[in-house]
Formats: C-alpha cells, structure tokens, sequence
C-alpha cells in the first residue's frame, strides 16, 4: 500500500511540520535547558551552611586570646605595633599598597598618577594641601601634610579595615585620627566615641562591606556624592539592588571580586586596564584582577543566545544595571563659582533641597543630586585616562577631568555604564591649567573655608604643591566619569533591548557599532520608501484609469 | 483543454496554494518584524521582533527549500523559463489594452500559469531576491560566528543595508503585487482562483510555446 496516495499533499503537510517544529524550536530547546544549575550543587549548598553555622570559625586563631592584645591601648599606634609584632609581613605588604601611598605605582612616571599625586576630580578636586580633611580616609594616622613619614609602619590604620565590632571611627578633620574624646563633628551633627582598643582587637577579622563601605560609600565628603553605584545602602543591600551582595542572599563581601593578594586589592582603574585579559576563574583560579565572566564565563545567558551574543561589545554591567543610585541620591553636578555667597548676617550657609540634600553650600557653591540615574555609556577597555593639574585646559568646551579609555577597534573594549559627573571649577587662564585650592584649614589661614578668597586659596595650594599660578581665576566646566559596576539588579529589572535598540535610546551617539534599531540609514530609508511610495502612486494611478475608462466605456 | 473557452478549470494544486499564501504570510511577517527591528516603527517589542523575524527566518530557508524541490521534481520550472515572446503585447495590454476593455494577450493556461512579465518577475523574486534576503539575513543572523566562518572582514552595518534595501524591493513588489489580483476580468477572480484553485477560463488561444512540453 502507498504511504501518500497524494505526494503533493504530503510534501505539503511535511513543509508545515517542519515550519511549526523550526519556529518553536528555539522555546522547546530553551525550556529543556531551564533546569535551575547554579545553585543545585549540593557541596557548595552544605559548604555555606558549614560556614555560616552558629559558632562555625574560618580562622585558626582567637585574638581574644593574644598576649600582645591584652593591654590597655592609649594609642592608636600601639594597636598597630601588637598586630605587627605577630604580622610582620603586613606593615611591608601595605607600604607597597595604593591604598598606602595614594600614588599609582605602574602608573606613567610612578608618582604623578592617583589621589596624592597630580590626578585632580570635579569634586574636591585635590588633596595636596587638604590633608587634615582629605586623609580621614587613609589607612594610616596623622597624614596632615607632606611632611607625613610612609615609612613608620606603626602609623598604618589595621582597624579601620579589620574591625568586626564596627564601634571604631575616624573623625572627620583628624588627618586619619579617631577621637581621645567624645566629640562633636558639627557638620554631620555627630558625636564620634574614641575606640574601645581591647574590644575591638578581641575581634579583629577578614574586612566586610561596612570596613570597605567606610571610606568608599563616603567618597567626596558625603554619603553617595561620589560613586554613585556605592553608598551606605549598599552595606546590607537588598536582592532589588544588587544580586550578588543581597544580605539575605549571596551575601557576598567586596573581596568576592575584589580579590586580595597581599593586601593588594584588584580592581584599580588608574591607567592600566583592571582586567588585560578576559581570564576566567575556571581557566586561572583567584585571578588577580577579575571581572564578571570570571564566576559567569562568556556565554553566560542559559536561555537566550542572542543575549550571549552581546558580550563581544557590551558590558554585562551595560545590561544588569539599569540604574544607579537607586535607594540613595548622588551628586551629579557640582558648580564651584557660586561659593562664596553669604546670609544676611554675613555667614556661610547651606540649603537643602530635594531628597534633604544641601542644594548650596558656601564653602562649595551648588550641586544638583539625583535618583534612579540612567548611565551613560562610552567603550571602555578597563582603565580610566586622567588629566593632570598640569594639563593644559580649553575653557571654550567641557573639559574632560577623566575619560574612559578605549575604542571600538581594539577588540578589547566594550560598551560600559558610566556615571557622568558635571562641574565648575578653579582654573587660572593665564597659564590654561588647573588649579588645587588649599580648602580645608585653620580659621584666618589662606584655606578657602576660613577666608572665602579663591586666589588667596589658590595661591597658597599650588605654592604647596610647588606649581605656577598667575593670580587670576577663572572656572571652566568639566566633566568626571566613574565607571558604574556596582548594584548589579535581578535579571527581571536588566535594560529591555529597545532601551538601546532605538533611534533615540542610551547608545545614542556611542560611535563604532552598528546598532539595530538605531542606525537608520535615513539615504537608504529614504530611497527604500521613495520606492514603495512609488509603486503604491503608480498602482493608485493605473486603477484609478482603469475606472475611468471602464465606466467611460459603459457610458457609450 | 476541456474547460478551455467556457466555466472554470483548475489551475493551481494545493501544494501551489498551499506555499503561495504560506510565502505571503512569512513575507508580511517578516517585514513587519524586520521593519520593526530596523527601527521603524513600534510593534511587538523589540525583542519580540528579533526573536519572531529570527525564527520565521529559519522557518522561511526550510520551506523555500521544500519550493524547490517542489519545482524541481513537478517540472513546474518551466513556468518560470523566461521568455520575450509576446512580452511587448503583455506591456501593451497592461499600459493601454486594459483601458480599452481588450482581452488579456495571454490567458492562463495550467500550462502556462505566467505571462512574460509575470514568469520575469517570479524567475527574479525566486532566483534572484528571495535567495538575496536568505543569504544576507542569514548572515546577519550568524552576526556572531563571522569570524569563525572566516568572514571578520564583514561589515555589519553593510549587511543590514543590503538585507533593508532587499526589504524594500519586496515591499514595492508585494503592492504591485496585491494591485494586480485585481486586474483579472473580476476584482477578485485572482485572488478567488489563488483559493479555491479554480480560474474563471478566459478568451483567447494559448499559442504554442504556452503549451507544456511533452
């Protein structure tokens, strides 16, 4: 008996099977792979219970028990002294740390590069000359000017890293110092405790988000001025703001990623790249400087290929954070020129605006903070070009402070998130350079918060750091970007594809791709719909003739 | 042929209608997906579009293959062999003879399914442009592997042009197209004959070469 007494039929019912089967095809294939892997490993299942355990130790030792911890310290230093006398690798390991000299090491000429260097922000815009101020957050005590010893190992800060009880705070003003007693800090409004040293050296340990979160959620003198994608809600975050360090979640601590080899701490942005190669963890284990497809690997969308597909040219953070400063504000635009202004009893004051954030200050002029920012996004291979104070400045435009480096031709550039920080500040256009204002210091000195006088100010700061200044002062508008990493949201919040996939999306302007949905040929579209345009017109005419002369015929 | 001169007579077999509006759905589909991943307009989503143009796109390669071989094996190539004779009358008809009430210089025959124009056009649509869109939206499609195929030199944005400018010249057919249904001795003899298989018979003499070769 013939299987198909009709073949074109069959072939035709063949054609159809196979159309249905290819266009659910890639649904089928999916849900056959949806099987929830990543956390089904049982061993790593029983090894986080193990350690998360009530009473379960990682480390060996209770420093509780020490006998160089049983004492009563008076002094910050001999803390230090006890930790060394046992660790006497660390004091050595941190002298040769950023963290320590402020300075990048493998940067250009080695001592121009980083916060202590001639790097300059839009922000405070340099430390030279503010030390008192600035290097409260330092890890080491009493960097109050230049003349500070990096060699006395006794002055590194272990506790403001190392402490578990979180009781132990630097002040503000004290040059890295924490307080001898209780004292009010009357520009945040708090009093600071001095430390309990035995207390917290009973219980020093491995640093967690709050230790990193001291000095890196505060940058900028506040809470979120800087970053942006780092603020103090990011110490016990929710899974809604970030996946990985969710509290209730993976939980994970900064140095998860920001892997640690003697007491150096990957993921420095200063010129060279944070991660030269994309090395995988499963190729390199504990690769000192890691990014996201060190843990995801390269194809790292179960479920969707096309997403995969992405990875050669955009960031996983381009998609995976839609927005940043999402829980608290951050300072966007920073405007120099307008400080100065008094009130009517010829006092400095300050404004608050929006989200209870100061709009003006005198001391610093205006700012502008923001929400649920949207980034900005620019090719990025890993590391961040800066200007130096000794850069020369075009005021006729905006002047990049810092930039991005990278290209869409190097292959090892992708498109990355970025946080776009405006401002105005001090420049001297005699000589078309920057400028570092002495800010912080003593009532009647030249610091431009005791005598509200830019060239005063200025003159005394670029004195100190041994640069020209003409004497006049001028602003120039500038931009500072920070590359947005943090606050990695759960994959139903990810950037939809028309966000970027769109005439007037975030990649508008971003050059060297070509973006589906956003790059329109309009010579191309226009002969396209020129053509169509014209064979609607030409079929209008000939059926409108046809009308005519049908009915025309009829007619006679 | 029997039904020839009066009534009806069958024209296009199932498979023939079967694929015609199959290839009329994927066309219309996929350029309204296509267009919409071009940018547009606002349809399904951006990402629905991608995933939709992409899947009709391989649902497209394999039918079209299952055309050719269809015409291959049927013989029915030989509707598509191009051809000059009475092309200028065809041109004149539907430039001037229409507007007069003349009769169609070549009327359907299932041995000759297409007028000149009609085999031209269809020879070039399924030679020419469809075979061009295949190719340069599966290239688009393997965006990715280019440089595991050997093809890095590509230029993506080069490739999405073509595919576009491809998109366009089968829009413009797909009106002409649509228009010319109309022009059968009822508005919608065409399109009743592309349904049900049956062509209303017309006057006229097929001349040799219309004739299925034996």
């Amino acid at each position: 008996m013939r299987l198909c007494k009709r073949p074109l039929l069959c072939w035709g019912g063949l054609a159809v099977a196979a159309v249905f089967l290819l266009a659910a095809g890639p649904g089928l294939l999916g849900a056959a792979q949806n099987d929830k892997s990543a956390d089904a490993a049982p061993g790593r299942q029983l090894a986080r219970s193990a350690v998360s355990a009530p009473g379960a130790r990682w480390t060996t030792s209770d420093h509780s028990k020490y006998e160089a911890l049983q004492k009563d310290f008076t002094k910050p230093e001999e803390v230090t002294a006890a930790c060394l006398s046992c660790h006497q690798m660390a004091g050595d390991q941190i002298q040769h740390t950023i963290h320590w000299t402020w300075i990048c090491p493998d940067c250009g000429d080695g001592k121009s590069m980083g916060k202590y260097g001639k790097t300059i922000n839009n922000f405070c815009i340099a430390v030279p000359s503010n030390e008192p101020r600035c290097t409260s957050c330092h890890i080491g005590y009493g960097w109050k000017d230049k003349k500070f010893d990096f060699a006395d190992k006794n002055r590194i800060d272990c506790l403001v890293c190392h402490d578990t009880t979180h009781t132990y705070e630097k002040f503000p003003t004290k040059a890295g110092y924490p307080v001898t007693e209780p004292t009010l800090f009357p520009e945040d409004g708090k009093t600071y405790l001095p430390p309990d040293y035995k207390k917290i050296t009973a219980k020093v340990g491995r640093p967690d988000r709050l230790n990193c979160g001291a000095c890196h959620f505060y940058g900028g003198g506040g809470d979120g001025v800087k970053h942006g994608d780092l603020d103090s809600s990011m110490g016990m975050p929710k899974k809604s703001l970030d996946v990985h360090m969710d509290a209730e979640g993976l939980n994970f601590s900064c140095q998860r990623c920001h892997t640690t080899k003697d007491h150096q701490i990957a993921g420095r942005l200063y010129t060279s790249p944070a991660a030269p190669e994309r090395i995988s963890l499963t190729e390199a284990d504990l690769a000192s400087k890691i990014a996201c497809e060190s843990c995801h690997g390269q194809k790292p969308h179960k479920n969707d290929a096309k997403a995969n597909d992405h990875v050669d040219k955009v960031a996983c953070q381009s998609c995976h954070i839609p927005e940043f400063a999402r829980v608290l504000p951050t300072k966007m635009t920073w405007d120099w020129s307008t400080a100065g202004q008094m009130n009517a009893e010829g006092k400095p004051f300050k404004k608050e605006g929006p989200y209870g954030k100061p709009v003006y200050d005198s001391k610093k002029g205006n700012f502008t903070w923001e929400k649920n920012v949207e980034p900005v996004y620019y090719w990025f291979n890993g590391a961040m070009s800066n200007m130096l104070v000794t850069d020369k400045v075009d005021p006729t435009k905006i002047v990049s402070v810092n930039h991005p480096a990278g290209s869409p031709s190097d292959g090892k550039s992708r498109i990355m998130p970025f946080k776009r920080h405006t401002g105005k500040q001090p420049f001297d256009p005699v000589n078309a350079t920057f400028v570092i204002p002495h800010l912080f210091g003593p009532k009647d000195s030249d610091a431009y918060w005791a005598s509200y006088d830019w060239k005063r100010a200025i003159a005394s700061g670029m004195k100190y750091v041994d640069l020209p200044f003409s004497g006049d002062v001028g602003f120039v508008e500038t931009e500072y970007f920070f590359p947005i990493t943090h606050m990695v949201a759960p994959k139903e919040r990810v950037v939809a594809c028309g966000e970027c996939h769109s005439a007037e999306g975030r990649l508008k302007g971003l050059p060297g791709v070509y973006v589906p949905g956003r790059d329109v040929h309009a010579g191309v579209t226009m002969v396209g719909w020129g053509a169509v345009a014209a064979a609607v017109l030409a079929v209008i005419a000939h059926g409108v003739g046809r009308m005519v002369s049908s009915s025309r015929r009829k007619g006679q | 042929m029997s039904a020839q001169g009066n009534g009806k007579f069958y024209l296009y077999t199932r498979y023939e209608r079967f694929w015609h509006w199959l290839q009329a759905a994927l066309i219309i589909a996929l350029a309204a997906t296509g267009f919409e991943v071009h940018g547009s307009f606002t349809l399904f989503g951006y990402k629905r579009a991608v995933t939709v143009h992409s899947a009709l796109g391989i649902t497209w390669l394999v039918a079209f293959a299952f055309f050719v071989f269809w015409v291959a094996t049927t013989g029915e190539w030989k509707q598509y062999v191009p051809t000059t004779k009475k092309m200028f009358e065809v041109m004149r008809y539907y430039g001037y003879g229409i507007f007069q009430g003349q009769p169609h210089p070549c009327p359907k025959t299932p041995d000759a399914k297409h007028n000149p124009l009609q085999r031209l056009t269809y020879l070039a649509l399924a030679a020419a442009l469809l075979p061009f869109m295949m190719l340069t939206g599966l290239l688009y499609w393997l965006y990715n592997d280019w440089a595991a195929l050997g093809l890095g030199g590509l230029s993506l944005s080069a490739v999405a042009v073509a595919h576009l400018l491809g998109a366009f010249a089968i829009l413009a057919f797909l009106v002409v197209h649509v228009y010319m249904t109309t022009t059968g001795h009822t508005p919608f003899a065409h399109i009743k004959a592309m349904c049900t298989g049956w062509e209303d018979a017309e006057d006229g003499k097929p001349e040799d070469w219309e004739k299925r070769m034996a």
